[in-house]
């Protein structure tokens, strides 16, 4: 196991490497000037020129890609070009905003789907379970945008069950006050396409010979399907959450940027306006870092879940 | 797809015996697509779509999408026109008319620009009260507005969707068939790609190639050839080591022939899937990038930029723009998930399931 994990690590390291040089060399060469961006409208070309001494960026582009690396290496990422502040201030500041949002979406969407999901499979071919394939389709064929949209007029705007936007300082006031329009709609998007993936783990589940044995046995249906169905489709679903995991730290800019939550999807989206390097440059590689060990662990997390699982 | 070979025990074939040979693996698939219901309605309404599109991307259908037709925010027909707003005028004056052309520093010139003006013709526009689907701020039918707007935003989901076939497909099909060097490399461009998240790169790459109906495809299809790589490449180890593969070497097929004359018509059915899957995701995500201006160029219409303005006019109680966008793409967008469905059960019931 410790052999495995330790090869794993390594292999990220190329990976690592990839992802640090097509960031760099995507906004080296074709990005927008970040000197000019800074300047504004009114700088003359002297100021352009000096600020782009200031930052560095008159120096050759492996000078450059090696103040980069070394950033990568020692985790000091330095400031933001835009704002002065220092890069690891936004990530302690932005991060418990997105996580406020996402992780109460991902925690009720798996909640509110699982329960549905087993009925629904358990009563294959019912109304239910027409009705429940129907509704996922149409409320994926919509653009989220329009959820949106529509969701804040009609509650925030209309009936004004919710405010329309917002953040405050403290997290219960957030969790209470702003965190529950969003999180609901993003549940009425969520949820019917979540039920549909997981009635068919629990359908698989439901067709193999161990359920008719223990069925055969006389043991009740509940047990059959709690004791025995669910803790097998547990697999499945968790490698399903796995999934999903790194997208909850990266946050979704769309409702970060309509609600105005300050959170890292909309700093993505204001860096790539500004051409924040440092900014841009330390949440690429904090991401797929992230998204790497997420899929270690869950590999991890199969192997102590099911012993019949050969890592290699 | 075995061609019924003529032996030297058998009798050779003659017309009726060629007739019933066994059926290709898409006559089949046709056969199985005909009889689900669901999937034949939803075929029928993305080809009445792709004819809309057709229409429109030749003019014969909203070609003036841009001409304001009616009054600004005109409502819908079924709801009437819209009440007249009561402003507050300046009373008409009463009594005789006083002349100032003592004081009047201009009254020498009226009488030659009234015959100035006279020399120019002008078209008196009558601007509808309501349209079918009403109109925009400016005055633009949104009706024409949709289907030009779904012609933009479709043949960008399949223009991209076709893309990122092509790239996936050709990536796939080096790595699973030559593995090695060849395929290490492939697979940790996948692994590169795949761990820097998608809105970061489509954000950078929007930076780099600008704004337009093409450069938004190109964006969606740099991001989005990762599944259909995965896809293609398993697809191609597993065949790569087949008999009729062994065969194809033996008789000398090229390498080239190997890969694409043989082993693609054999998973073809996997990339049809895998493709009409990616067409939903990309139009949906055109919709999103043109919303945040960094979609399709600004002389065009797409759900996005229709959707980007309804916003605004919804506060003031206009819907029906956001309404008119939000049916045809959820129309199209759930006849061509149902379809691709449908495709994948008649195509690959082994496929059954994946998302």
């Amino acid at each position: 196991m410790a052999a495995y994990i330790v090869r794993r690590l390594w292999q990220m390291i190329p990976t690592l490497l990839g992802v640090v040089l097509l960031v760099f060399l995507l906004f080296k060469f074709f990005g927008g000037d970040p000197a000019e961006i800074l300047g504004g409208l009114n700088a003359t070309p002297e100021q352009v020129q000096q600020i782009r001494d200031q930052l560095g960026l008159n120096s050759p582009w492996y000078v450059q890609l090696g103040i980069y690396l070394k950033g990568v290496v020692t985790l000091d990422w330095g400031r933001s070009w835009a704002t002065n502040e220092a890069v690891g201030h936004i990530f302690a500041t932005r991060l418990p905003a997105t996580l406020t949002v996402m992780l109460p979406i991902l925690v009720l969407d798996t909640l509110v789907a699982l329960p549905i999901a087993m009925a629904v499979a358990y009563r294959r071919g019912s109304l239910g379970d027409r009705a429940i394939m129907v509704i996922s389709t149409v409320a994926l064929s919509i653009s989220f945008l329009v959820y949106i949209i529509v969701g804040q007029y009609v509650f925030g705007f209309q009936l004004g069950w919710f405010p329309v936007q917002g953040w405050s300082d403290s997290t219960l006031t957030n969790l209470v006050r702003y965190v529950p329009l969003p999180v609901m709609l993003a549940l009425m998007v969520g949820v019917a396409p979540q039920t549909r993936l997981y009635r068919t783990f629990f359908l698989d589940e439901l067709g193999h010979d161990y359920v008719r044995t223990a069925r055969a046995k006389g043991m009740t249906e509940r047990t059959v399907l709690f004791r025995h169905v669910l803790r097998n489709a547990m697999i499945p679903i968790l490698t399903n959450i796995g999934l999903a995991l790194p997208g909850v730290f990266v946050g979704s800019f769309l409702i970060e940027v309509f609600f105005s939550i300050p959170g890292l999807g909309r700093e993505v989206i204001l860096a790539v306006n500004r051409s924040d390097y440092p900014v841009i440059q330390a949440l690429t590689v904090y991401l797929a870092m992230l998204t790497m060990l997420i899929n270690l662990s869950v590999d991890v997390l199969y192997k102590l879940v099911d012993p019949r699982v050969v890592l290699k | 797809m075995s061609e019924p070979a003529t032996s030297a025990v058998l009798p050779p074939m003659t017309g009726a015996a060629r007739e019933a040979r066994s059926e290709g693996v898409w006559l089949a698939a046709w056969r199985r697509l005909r009889r689900d219901r669901v999937g034949m309605v939803s075929l029928a309404i993305v080809l009445l779509f792709v004819l809309l599109i057709g229409l429109a991307a030749t003019g014969l259908v909203a070609r003036d999408w841009q001409t304001e037709v009616a009054v600004p925010s005109a409502p819908p027909t079924l709801l009437g026109p819209a009440p007249a707003v009561v402003r507050a005028e300046i009373a008409a004056p009463a009594g005789p008319p006083v002349d100032i052309s003592a004081v009047d520093p201009l009254a020498p010139y009226y009488k030659q620009w009234a015959e100035r003006a006279a020399q120019y013709k002008t078209v008196a526009v009558q601007r509808a009260e309501t349209l079918t689907f009403g109109a925009d701020r400016l005055g633009r039918d949104v009706l024409a507005k949709a289907l030009k707007g779904t012609q933009t935003s479709v043949f960008v989901g399949l223009l991209a969707a076709l893309v990122a076939t092509v790239i996936g497909t050709l990536l796939g099909a080096l790595g699973g068939f030559f593995g090695g060097k060849v395929g290490d490399f492939l697979e940790w461009l996948y692994s590169v790609f795949t761990s820097i998240p998608d809105i970061l790169l489509i954000l950078s790459f929007a930076v780099i190639f600008g704004r337009g109906i093409g450069s938004v495809a190109i964006i969606l299809a740099l991001v989005g050839w990762t599944g259909i790589y995965r896809q293609v490449r398993a697809e191609f180890i597993k065949h790569s080591t087949r008999d009729y593969v062994r065969a194809a070497e033996a008789i000398g097929a090229s390498t080239t022939s190997r890969m694409f004359r043989h082993i693609l018509p054999n998973v073809s059915h996997v990339i049809l899937v895998r493709t009409s899957l990616l067409v939903v995701g990309f139009i949906k995500f055109e919709v999103i990038l043109s919303y945040l201006g960094l979609g399709v160029g600004v002389d065009d219409v797409s759900w996005g930029t229709m959707l980007a303005e309804a916003q605004s006019e919804l506060i003031l109680g206009y819907w029906w723009q956001l309404a008119a966008a939000t049916l045809f793409m959820a129309v199209f967008v759930t006849a061509f998930s149902l379809m691709t469905d449908a495709l994948r059960d008649a195509l690959d019931p082994k496929l059954r399931g994946l998302e």
